[in-house]
């Protein structure tokens, strides 16, 4: 784990990063925290108290040498385990794909999840199906975990004629309710003090649902943030608050973006169960949403998670990290590649090998192609078509009311 | 029919909407056990129940983030802001999140939230007890916005804004909860002489686009909304002109033929908002009716607004419209 790090200037003390360009990055070699360090309370029974040394500590279930260890131990079987994999895979291949097209101009801006895969695919499979998710710009890969058809994905991130947002929103801003997906919007944190509000929706008609949202370290300084850990507090609602701590907002480094000790600890003041987990560790990540996911079921509302990994790639596609940090800051993240473990691990407990893997990776490429391919056939940004102007005035409101339908004449289409 | 105030037509509103819709829920600052800080939910929470009308904490921002997730998991908030100064913590979630979320989704996720907050001036509540900030949500598209002025309409139009699937933010006129406002604070009528204190006991709505003809005239028209309604009526009275008197209540969208057919009739306007002049909707007005009645103006319009400044204290007298403004301002449209 990395320390704090302050540079004592006159008049404030300032947040620096461990390091910058130029610098070589080291974190100490692997995370001190072990796998057995800390016990799983019963989470039909837990309190915040409970969680005191999970706020400050680390909940991890794979060890150095890949192997699952210590109570966390999720209960999940080895398909789920491939899927789960499979799903990464997925993630960081469409990524590479949608950069590779954002270069030649076929959409505006892209962000891709790389370094971050688990968190949303491991965190959605714990879920239920009929779960809420309200996703900050990077858990796009919830998606895939509910089965969305990567055209569309695409269709909306190239804003063609099949968008499903009929090109109102920026690429990565997606909506599908289908899948409970909750419609991204670029004002960060914003989501979270909602997914507060849809959870007592579903506790108001005696549901067992629950809603699962995320933000970054850099986020946490919203008022949004503070907002849906006091509301969440109070009315005890079933969410699973995620603040996702991956160093690095934009070039604010995560030492800048707090004074006190962990995330994770924030929650307990509120006394919310909170509990920080390895980002990177797939099973950890599973097993430790799942049991938020148990504590709402058995009415014991909310569940704070700090979720401990590392941007690997930058921002979005206008970023560039080399400006402010090691260009290869990430190959010495403790906490390693997400994808590359979880691999590793199954291949280790004769699960899994390299052969089926390099087919699994074939076989994702393919279709990741296959779908660009099909996506493009609707337009793309950069030679169209678009979805037809009239797009602007419609769902504005229910009905088109005079004022705008005036408008829309005045444009003529 | 029965006699009622503004808070007990709007309570009433509240609470045909808890008995006729499971989904409408009801929350805000002090509005739960204590009924709020005007009355308006007084009883509300005794008669439906804790889970349906309840006390949130202090933070507008956060009232306003849980009526949005509410709204699209299937609810009708009713989300209470207990002065209309204190809606800007809130700002962000009502402008960059709940008016965009259907468009943004393509029709998706909707959220069909009403914020009930009272506004407007007259009670000495200085700068921040007092704005009337409707024009910082008439420039946003998604938000419809309300304005009522009387229990009659408050009644009727708070029901039409909890049932539309759009977003409203419902302005209440905290001078006339219990009286209509005539422009001289040492005289404070009650509602109960007068005819739009006069409201149904059982359901009724009244459409959100619909403009409401206070008193029909021809030789100027006056467009007012809130609480300058009825210091219009007075400065009509006063200036002996007779004057067509149009109580807007929807803002967004406003009532273009009730408006427009108006000036084509008289070529004459006074619009008369609490606000500042600049950049109100009162702009907004004015600019429409040249582009629309350019031709049958004989008249430049006139606009009698609060002044571009912040809202005093003890000499807010001096900053509201005042019938003797309003009146000069409708005979100088008779000059030309």
């Amino acid at each position: 784990m990395t320390g704090r790090k302050t540079a004592v200037t006159t008049p404030y003390t300032i947040g620096v990063p461990p390091f910058r360009p130029g610098e070589k990055a080291d974190f100490g070699g692997k995370f001190k925290e072990q796998p057995e360090d800390l016990p799983r309370p019963d989470p039909a029974k837990s309190t915040a108290q409970d969680t005191t040394a999970h706020a400050s500590g680390l909940v991890r279930v794979l060890t150095d040498e890949h192997e699952a260890k210590g109570e966390w131990i999720p209960e999940i079987s080895t398909e789920k385990l491939i899927l789960g994999l499979e799903y990464m895979m997925r993630l960081r291949i469409f990524d590479d794909r949608m950069l590779k097209m954002q270069r030649t101009g076929k959409l505006s801006f892209y962000m891709r999840s790389f370094g971050e895969e688990a968190v949303a695919i491991a965190q959605t499979m714990a879920l239920e199906d009929n779960d809420w998710i309200f996703p900050s710009y990077r858990q796009p890969g919830a998606q895939f975990v509910r089965g969305r058809d990567m055209v569309s994905m695409i269709c909306h991130c190239i804003g063609n004629t099949e968008d499903n947002v009929k090109g109102r929103q920026m690429p990565v801003h997606y909506t599908w309710k289908e899948g409970r997906f909750i419609s991204i919007s670029s004002p960060v944190g914003t989501q979270f003090s909602q997914a507060v509000g849809v959870a007592m929706a579903s506790a108001y008609k005696g549901l067992d649902e629950a809603c699962i949202t995320w933000l970054g370290d850099g986020t946490s300084a919203q008022g949004d943030y503070h907002y849906a850990l006091n509301f969440a507090s109070t009315f005890k609602p079933p969410v699973i608050l995620n603040v996702v701590n991956n160093q690095w907002a934009i070039s604010t480094h995560q030492n800048l973006a707090t004074g006190g000790r962990t995330f994770a600890e924030r929650g307990l003041a509120y006394d919310i169960p909170s509990i920080r987990v390895d980002g990177n560790d797939f099973l950890a990540l599973y097993s430790v949403t799942r049991w938020a996911r148990d504590r709402a079921s058995a009415g014991l509302g909310p569940t704070h998670i700090e979720v401990y990994t590392y941007r690997a790639g930058a921002h979005s596609s206008s970023d560039d990290p080399s400006a402010y940090r090691p260009d290869d800051e990430f190959k010495y993240w403790p906490g390693g590649d997400p994808v590359e473990r979880l691999k590793t691990y199954l291949i280790k407990s004769n699960q899994w090998d390299e052969k089926k893997h390099k087919q699994l990776e074939q076989k994702i490429d393919d279709e990741v192609m296959t779908a660009y391919k099909e996506a493009c056939e609707f337009g793309d940004l950069a030679s169209g078509p678009y979805p037809p102007a009239s797009t602007i005035f419609t769902e504005v409101y229910e009905t088109v009311p005079w004022h705008i339908q005036e408008q829309r004449e005045e444009l003529g289409k | 029919m029965a006699k009622m105030n503004m808070i007990a037509s709007l309570n009433s509103a509240l609470a045909h909407q808890l008995e006729r819709d499971e989904n409408v829920v009801i929350f805000g600052e002090d509005v739960g056990y204590f009924g709020g800080v005007f009355r308006v939910t007084a009883g509300l929470q005794e008669q439906f129940g804790a889970h349906r009308v309840f006390d949130s904490p202090l933070a507008e921002g956060g009232i306003a983030a849980i009526a949005m997730g509410m709204g699209l998991n299937g609810l009708r908030p009713i989300a209470e802001i207990q002065f209309a100064d204190y809606i800007f913590p809130a700002y962000d979630q009502i402008v960059n999140e709940i008016a965009k979320l259907r468009h943004r989704s393509g029709g998706e996720f909707t959220s069909p939230i009403t914020f009930r907050t009272p506004a407007g001036g007259g009670i000495k509540g200085g700068h921040h007890h007092t704005q009337s900030p409707e024009a910082q949500f008439t420039h946003t598209p998604g938000l419809k916005v309300v304005y009522c002025s009387n229990p009659y309409n408050a009644k009727g139009l708070l029901t039409s804004a909890i049932e539309s699937n759009d977003p409203v933010i419902f302005f209440e006129p905290k001078r006339c909860y219990r009286g209509p406002f005539y422009g001289d604070p040492h005289k404070v009528p009650t509602w109960n002489s007068h005819p739009d204190g006069e409201v149904p006991e059982e359901y009724y709505s009244i459409p959100l686009e619909e403009a409401r003809i206070v008193k029909e005239g021809s030789a100027c028209t006056v467009i007012s909304w809130g609480a300058m309604v009825h210091v219009a009526e007075q400065a009509i009275k006063n200036s002996g002109i007779d004057c067509e008197l149009i109580d807007l209540q929807t803002l967004v969208p406003w009532d273009r033929d009730t408006v427009v057919n108006s000036i084509k009739k008289t070529g004459r306007c006074v619009i008369v908002h609490e606000a500042p002049k600049t950049s109100g909707f009162g702009a907004e007005m004015s600019a429409s009716i040249q582009e629309r009645c350019f031709y049958h103006l004989e008249a430049p319009i006139i606009r009698v607004t609060g002044w571009d400044t912040p809202f005093p204290h003890t000499t807010e007298w001096d900053y509201l419209p005042s019938p003797q403004r309003i009146a000069d301002a409708i005979k100088k449209t008779q000059e030309e």
